[in-house]
Order: structure tokens, then sequence, then C-alpha cells
């Protein structure tokens, strides 16, 4: 059992160094909406210190709902998808194991590619342990919950647009705990209330957004 | 082993078949014939358990396969009409990745051997992009060479694409897992040649209307 997640997780980690672009892609587009804040909105630090971890959350999820459809789209296209479904691993670890992956190709690079878009904001460097902590929390939420909504999605027409539709409402809870923790530092509260809810969602997410995953995508596959 | 029990399958307001049933014991062959959208890969992805029947049921050694789920796939080969290998990776790649994931470990010198049998010597290590149609049939095949230990498979148009010393090559291999006593069920139009001491046949009628 554990041979096939380390095998599904390393297989997708190979197709996604096969295939570098389409994750450059997630990345520069993180990078590009980042940067395009401090030019629309002007060059006033204290704003731009205000706006800054907003700024950097919003851009994260809007990236990381870019690459949801990659997750399970390709597998479906060629009929792995089918054999996944029929594997000797319940299908819910196989998920697990591919959002996994999902996670270390466009969500990791983006925490660590946070803190140096922080810059163009000036936000202070103290702030940067608890802008990448939250981050390191947070995205991997999100990129279970996104698992649900590719798998509910699969196969759609207008399936992208749709996919947005139903996710985002879900991100707000991660957006709104993970961009108030730098913001809660900032003001002195601290943000150990905030990660630990983040972490929180995390274990929750982590433990049923696999299984129920697992259901869509055998009703996406009827 | 494999046993259907008056099965229906209706997709899109359209009954496909109902009322089927048939018996498989180990050893025997069932063949799947009928037209274009007759039915029968909806039939043969009923029997793996991808679609829930309408109504009817499937059992293997007297168990409902929906209360066994893992139990069962574990026990079962399936190679539907998409060859689920990745354009981006090698053949023997793809392979390994296939026998993972049905939670058999395959050696690279098992692989190699079921890829040299299915006629793909010298594409172990090229990415099955630059492979024709064909040879990409094969290295989905070629893990057929590799599932002897497999009590049932289950082909859908095993043979197409393939050229006539491939096809020859299948049927030798399904032969051969036949008289190791297990159960193949396949669909196809083509008149394949495989030595059974038992070879039951459905067809399935003409789409109504």
């Amino acid at each position: 059992m554990l041979a096939t997640l380390r095998c599904v997780i390393h297989r997708d980690l190979l197709l996604a160094m096969r295939q570098r672009s389409d994750v450059l892609t997630v990345l520069l587009f993180f990078v590009i909406v980042v940067s395009l804040f401090p030019l629309g909105v002007g060059p006033e630090p204290g704003l731009l210190r205000t706006i800054a971890p907003g700024v950097i959350w919003v851009a994260a999820l809007l990236a990381s709902m870019l690459a949801l459809n990659r997750v399970f789209a390709a597998d479906h296209a060629d009929g792995t998808l089918e054999q996944m479904l029929l594997s000797a691993t319940p299908l819910g670890l196989v998920v697990a194991a591919k959002v996994a992956a999902h996670w270390l190709v466009s969500g990791l690079p983006l925490v660590l590619l946070a803190p140096v878009l922080a810059l163009q904001f000036d936000l202070p460097q103290a702030y940067f342990g608890v802008l990448v902590l939250s981050l390191l929390l947070g995205t991997p939420v999100l990129s279970l919950i996104g698992a649900i909504g590719a798998a509910l999605t699969l196969g759609l027409r207008g399936g992208g647009a749709l996919l947005a539709l139903l996710v985002l409402p879900l991100y707000v809870p991660v957006l709104i705990i993970g961009a108030g923790a730098v913001e809660a530092m900032a003001s002195g509260v601290g943000a150990q209330a905030h990660l630990l809810l983040l972490a929180a969602f995390l274990v929750v997410a982590a433990a049923f957004a696999p299984w129920v995953a697992a259901v869509a995508l055998r009703i996406s596959l009827e | 082993m494999l046993e259907a029990v008056d099965l229906q399958c209706v997709r899109g307001e359209r009954a496909l078949f109902s009322g089927l049933g048939f018996r498989l014991r180990g050893g025997e062959l069932l063949r799947i014939a009928g037209a274009n959208g007759s039915g029968k890969t909806s039939l043969l992805r009923i029997v793996c358990g991808l679609l829930a029947p309408t109504l009817g049921e499937i059992r293997w050694r007297g168990e409902d396969i929906h209360g066994l789920r893992e139990e069962f796939w574990s026990q079962l080969v399936y190679i539907g009409h998409s060859n689920a290998i990745k354009d981006d990776l090698t053949a023997a790649e793809n392979l390994k990745i296939t026998c993972t994931l049905a939670g058999s470990s395959a050696s690279g010198e098992w692989i190699g051997a079921a890829l040299r049998r299915l006629g793909l010597a010298g594409c172990e290590s090229l990415p099955t992009r630059v492979l024709s149609q064909g040879q990409r049939r094969r290295v989905a095949l070629a893990r057929l060479a590799l599932a002897e230990a497999v009590p049932l498979w289950i082909l859908d148009e095993p043979f197409t694409a393939l050229d006539a010393a491939a096809v020859e090559c299948v049927q030798e291999l399904v032969a051969q897992h036949l008289a190791r006593g297990a159960a193949v069920v396949y669909a196809t139009h083509y008149e394949a040649q495989i030595a059974s001491a038992v070879s039951l046949r459905i067809d399935l009628g003409a789409p109504a209307g």
C-alpha cells in the first residue's frame, strides 16, 4: 500500500518534471499577479504594507486554483484514472498521494516565493516567518478542497469556470484566517490563534477531503 | 467464479440490455460481441465495478463485488479502451506504475521481459509519445504478461491497432492464462482464435431505434 502511494507521488513529480512549463506557468502567474498590485496601487509604503498579506494570499489562492484542473484531468483523459479506481489500494489514499504531489509542485513553490514577493510591499522581515508558516499550513488545505471540486467537475464542459465557482467560496475561511495571521501579529495580538486554526483546517481537510474526492471521482467516471 | 445476475444497463434513457446473466468458471473464456453502441464497454465496466448496473449484480466467488471492492479489484486486470499510459514516461516506467497501482510489484528485469514478449525490445526507455498507436497498445497489454497470478482478466477491444504478430502474441497470452485456470472476459469485433476448453459468447443486440 505504501509502495503504491510512493509510486503515485513519484510518478506525479516525474510527470511534473517532464512537463515543466505547466508548473512554471502557475508560478509566473503568482509572481505577476502579486507584482501588479504595487504598480496599480502606487508607491505608498504604509498602504502596501497593510495589503501585502492579503494580496499574497489572494494570489496564492488564484494560482493554486489555476493548477487544480491538472490534478485529475490528464489521468482521466488517458484512462489512468480508471486504473486508479480499480487499484488494490483504497482510492482515498491514492487521491491523497496525488494531492500531496500536486501540492509539492504547485503549492510549496508559492510558499517559498512569498517572502521574496513580500519585499515588493516593504513588509517588515519580522513578519516573514508568520507569512510563510500561514501559507505552509494553508496551501495544502487549498489543494485538498480543490481536489474535491476537480473531481466533481471532471469531464464536464466548461469545467474550469464551474470549478472556480464551486471552490472559491470554500476557500474563504482559509483566506480570512491565513491573511489575518500577519495582521494579527502586526497588531500585537500574536499569530498563534490564526496558525492553530489553520492547522486545524489542515487536519480536518487531510482526514476527509481525499475520501470525498474519491467518492466524487467514482460518480464522475460512471 | 464470476457470476452476473439479471443485469440491466440504462444509458441516457435507453436500455442497452436487460435480464443479462452469465456464469464463468475458472479456465473459461467469455467473449462479448455486438455492434458499436450495443453496450460492450458498458457491460465490461459493470463487470469491473466501474459502473453500477441499473439492476442486478455481479458476484465474485459468490459475493457481491460492491461489498468486496479492493479485495475484488486486486484479483482483476482491466485493460480498457484507453491505454492508460503517459506520453511523457517511458514504456518501462508506464508498465511499472500500472503494476504497482494494481498492487503487484514488478522488478525491472520482469518488466523488460514482458515488453520484449510483446515485441517492444529496444523501446523500453523511449518516451511513449514517440511510439505508434499499435506500440502503445502493446505497452498496455504487456501488463498481461506480468499478471499471470491474477485470476480474472477483463479486456476491452484488446486487438485494436495491433498487427498480426501482436494479435497472435496476445491470443497466446490469453490461452496460457486460461490453461492456468483463470477466467478471461473480452469484448471484440475481431474473430480471435483463442484455444480454450470452454468458450462462452454473449451477443449484445443492436440498439433499438
